[in-house]
């Protein structure tokens, strides 16, 4: 399914889309199936599945665990795609990944897989717009979305660039750092949501770990909510996962729903 | 073919591969940078702290002993006699100036054997900067000379904990600390390595090693060298004392460490030489060589000399080797040992482990010709924080 699709069927339902993130092979392939499932029944709208690297710069401790344990339990590129092909779920599934392991694979055979295998959008949080022009160029010929990220920070001109580039959903980083929970959901988030001027849809990400926050998120006029960490931490515990990841993942639909945008 | 800053690339390597949340902070420095970096009262004040802190301009000293040993007339750049007993100083000093120039607060940067770490403590107690410096919690056992060192001059060693509890894990924690931060810290990189403007910028603070060689060396010989042999990890000693001869008639030799063998499994190297077996990836930043398997994963690399154990190299080099200009080379941790009691032995100098990998290149290749008739070696550091592991190799 494409991203724009899923957009667009919820903005009929006047919904705002969850976003979950979480990290392929952690700690197994056959266990993230399973997760995958619990968490579409529990009202994940897109599926956001880290492809796990070794030097995760731009991710908090929690989820550098997650792709330590993905590493350890034996996931490469290739299991990834095979899991990616197996899975029987109907909505969007955005890879999210580090530069050097779709450079390696080459560009273009990275693409296709995607393509091939059922991912609609790509993430790679250490490619910057400048340095983007030959995915973006084979994800418009192949038809995926490449989806870039906008912070707190982001001057006036990079967002232009951004705005140009990305298609998908535009990823806002809620607040100055890496991806980990946090308690409370920055002021700066609705200054950011407004700064955003884009018909593409916006989805907030980082710190977000409960369905006040999603709802609040909602509310300062974002139509999607990305939670990774707090789901990472429920894999990390290992008590009885697939049951609370869904138990989350309908928290933070209903805060959404809540909101009613 | 040097270049010109506005352009982020060496060739097809360098780039500024970074989260947009560093983005802002990344175009600041350059900014910066460039504004300063031929401005005359920045480059006097510099000069000052170079001379009279640091206690440049360091000596080219005629190894005499050395020289009847290899059999080639040899130079030594003494970068072991520069404040702190290493070049670091050189890049750290350049940076905290342009820190207060860019009227940032505070420094931060990750150490993994403390070289580094210890000269950004020196530089930010010397221009008075909070100094804040991230080290893996199995490096402050290692290392805890250096952590004390560090802490006596007013920096604070923040123990990293998560990963392997090294380098790899102190770099991240320091990007998160600068993505949170940006707007008062200036994050201080140790190598020329990273996105663009660090491995230009740290080039041209080490340049001042190869600008005074040339002006020694035409002293003492009345010409250049014939080759100039550094050693790599991330290359900035190697660069600082390439570039200024870049465009001359000089070959250089990178010399990387061959750890204990060219083998590499599916997660490590039991070497570093990145230049001489690495491939095309993205890591830190930059496009550059680095070691990694055949998806993409960065391999763990290993050497006896900790600061040039890194999976990576700068970006230039990686593009000098490319056009052939630079000559990358390796030596193995047990022919940097015997290099390193030769010139104990026969010059009383203790160098460092990295160090006495150029050594033992100059060694082993002085009899084919290779390096012509006068060598001059680098010798990037004094040796005293390696006796340990020295002592551990007796048998």
């Amino acid at each position: 399914m494409k991203i724009s699709d899923k957009f667009n069927e919820l903005k009929k339902k006047k919904e705002g889309a969850l976003i979950a993130y979480i990290c392929a092979g952690d700690p197994t392939p056959e266990a993230t199936k399973e997760y995958v499932t619990a968490l579409v029944r529990g009202g994940a709208d897109i599926i956001e599945l880290g492809l796990p690297f070794s030097d995760p710069t731009a991710d908090g401790p929690t989820i550098q665990a997650g792709i330590e344990r993905a590493l350890n339990g034996g996931m490469t590129p290739d299991i990834y795609f095979k899991l990616i092909g197996s899975l029987k779920v109907h909505i969007p599934l955005v890879v999210m990944t580090y530069y050097n392991l779709i450079f390696k694979r080459g560009l273009e055979k990275f693409v296709k897989d995607c393509v091939s295998f059922g991912i609609s959008g790509i993430i790679v949080p250490d490619l910057s717009a400048e340095e983007s022009g030959e995915l973006a160029g084979l994800c418009k010929q192949y038809d995926v979305d490449l989806i870039f990220l906008v912070a707190p920070t982001t001057t006036e001109s990079r967002m232009k660039r951004i705005l140009a580039e990305g298609t998908g959903f535009v990823y806002l980083v809620a607040r100055l750092g890496v991806t980990g929970a946090r308690k409370d959901v920055a002021a700066s988030t609705r200054e950011l949501v407004e700064r955003v001027k884009t018909r593409t849809p916006k989805a907030v990400g980082f710190g977000i770990s409960n369905g006040k926050q999603t709802s609040e998120i909602i509310r300062t006029g974002a139509d999607g909510v990305i939670v990774g960490s707090a789901f990472v931490d429920i894999i990390a515990s290992g008590k009885d996962v697939p049951g609370r990841l869904e138990a989350l993942a309908r928290e933070l639909k209903d805060g959404i729903r809540s909101a009613n945008k | 073919m040097k270049q010109e800053l506005k352009q982020t690339k060496f060739g097809k390597y360098g780039g500024q591969f970074v989260p947009e949340v560093l983005m802002p902070a990344i175009e600041e420095l350059t900014e910066q940078y460039e504004k300063y970096k031929d401005d005359p009262v920045f480059n006097e004040e510099l000069d000052y702290y170079l001379r009279d802190f640091a206690g440049r301009p360091s000596p080219l000293y005629f190894a005499k002993h050395l020289s009847k040993e290899y059999g080639v007339k040899i130079y030594l750049k003494r970068e072991d006699l520069v404040h702190g007993g290493a070049h670091k100083l050189n890049n750290t000093l350049g940076q905290a100036l342009l820190t207060k120039y860019m009227g940032k607060k505070r420094i931060i940067a990750e150490t993994g054997a403390g070289q580094h770490g210890t000269a950004c403590a020196m530089a930010g107690a010397a221009f008075g900067i909070s100094t804040e410096v991230y080290m893996g919690a199995r490096d402050t056992v290692r290392q805890r000379m250096n952590v004390y060192r560090m802490e006596l001059m007013g920096t604070k060693v923040i123990q990293v904990k998560s990963g392997s509890q090294t380098l790899k894990d102190a770099i991240n924690e320091a990007m998160r600390d600068w993505a949170a931060n940006v707007e008062t810290t200036h994050y201080m990189i140790g190598s020329v390595v990273g996105p663009h403007p660090y491995p230009m910028m740290v080039r041209d603070f080490q340049s001042v090693i190869g600008k005074e060689v040339r002006t020694q060396i035409m002293e003492k010989e009345g010409r250049f060298p014939d080759s100039i042999v550094a050693c790599t990890g991330g290359g900035s000693n190697a660069m600082g004392i390439f570039y200024p001869f870049i465009e001359d008639d000089v070959d250089l030799f990178a010399v990387e460490a061959g750890g204990s063998g060219m083998k590499v499994t599916e997660k490590e190297a039991l070497h570093s030489a990145t230049l001489c077996t690495g491939e095309e990836g993205i890591l830190h930043g930059m496009h550059t060589m680095v070691l990694q398997n055949k998806y993409g994963q960065i391999l763990e690399s290993s050497s006896i000399a900790a600061g040039l154990d890194y999976a990576g190299v700068g970006p230039e080099l990686a593009y000098l080797a490319d056009t052939g200009r630079i000559k990358p080379r390796n030596s193995m941790d047990s022919e940097a040992l015997d290099a390193f009691h030769d010139l104990c032995r026969l010059e009383g100098i203790i160098p460092a482990l990295e160090s006495s990998h150029a050594l033992a290149y100059v060694k082993k290749a002085a009899s084919s010709g290779e390096l012509g008739e006068i060598v001059v070696i680098n010798i990037s550091g004094r040796g005293d924080k390696d006796l340990e592991t020295v002592m551990g190799m007796k048998k």
